[in-house]
């Protein structure tokens, strides 16, 4: 499978995950959103960003639990539950979010 | 959802890179670790060099999951037993490794210290008070 966007092929795998991360465009995260019917607001891309800085700083796609947790320290307690991060990305926030920043599919994902 | 709370320990005893062991004993754990369960890490052996600072492995062409330790206070992995012997055997000391630790909720969100330096006979000890021992 792939994702076409500004004139390029992203490449992802039978889950829909990119398979090689430093491809990641922000274009990518708004075409994955629009074939799940979602329009990107600030605050997703607040949790896109968290996650892409969380990989970068410890290599691995945060379990949705530890997710909300470290979400709730940096963005502010409103923001640190899973009624929030699920209306955001109906899919699930470890998951379907993940997608989106072009990260691995979370590990303690079960 | 668990009735009751097991000891799970997972006892690493590769260096990081030769084998895919290290990884996947981490990999096992951080799922794991979604279960709730009173979880500890030992570090014995070539088992020590997992927790070496300043590791790089671009000359490996393999990805350098050091700093993934860095994230087990977040998935409350705080018990990281390591092995005096073998750290001083290798000419180690506790400097040479990563300084890990984790925040207590219940404490302020205090940052303690994961890693504790315990002797071989002390080590035994923690592993006979295990329910279940994975050896990696």
């Amino acid at each position: 499978m792939a994702i076409e966007a500004n004139g390029k092929v992203f490449e992802t795998d039978e889950e829909g995950y990119l398979v090689t991360l430093a491809d990641w465009e922000p274009v990518v995260a708004e075409e994955m959103a629009k074939e799940d019917d979602l329009e990107l607001t600030d605050e997703h891309w607040d949790i896109i960003n968290f996650l892409r800085e969380y990989y970068e700083e410890y290599q691995i796609a945060p379990a949705v639990r530890v997710l909300t947790k470290a979400v709730g320290k940096k963005l502010g307690k409103e923001k640190g539950n899973s009624k929030y991060l699920y209306g955001l990305f109906p899919y699930g926030p470890g998951k379907q979010a993940c997608r989106f920043a072009g990260l691995p599919k979370p590990t303690g994902c079960i | 959802m668990s009735e009751t709370i097991k000891k799970f320990m997972y006892l690493n005893r590769r260096a990081p890179y030769g084998t895919i062991y290290a990884w996947e004993s981490l990999e096992v754990v951080l799922i794991g670790a979604a279960f709730d369960q009173d979880v500890s890490l030992a570090f014995i052996g070539d088992g020590v060099y997992q927790l070496l600072e300043g590791q790089d492995t671009s000359e490996s062409g393999m990805k350098n999951f050091s700093t993934t330790y860095k994230a087990l206070g977040d998935y409350d992995v705080t018990k990281l037993y390591v092995e005096k012997e073998s750290l001083e055997e290798r000419g180690l000391t506790l400097d040479d490794l990563m300084p890990l630790t984790w925040e207590d909720e219940d404490d302020d969100w205090a940052e303690k210290d994961s890693i504790r330096l315990v002797s071989r006979d002390e080590l035994a000890d923690v592993l006979d008070d295990q329910d279940i021992v994975y050896s990696f």
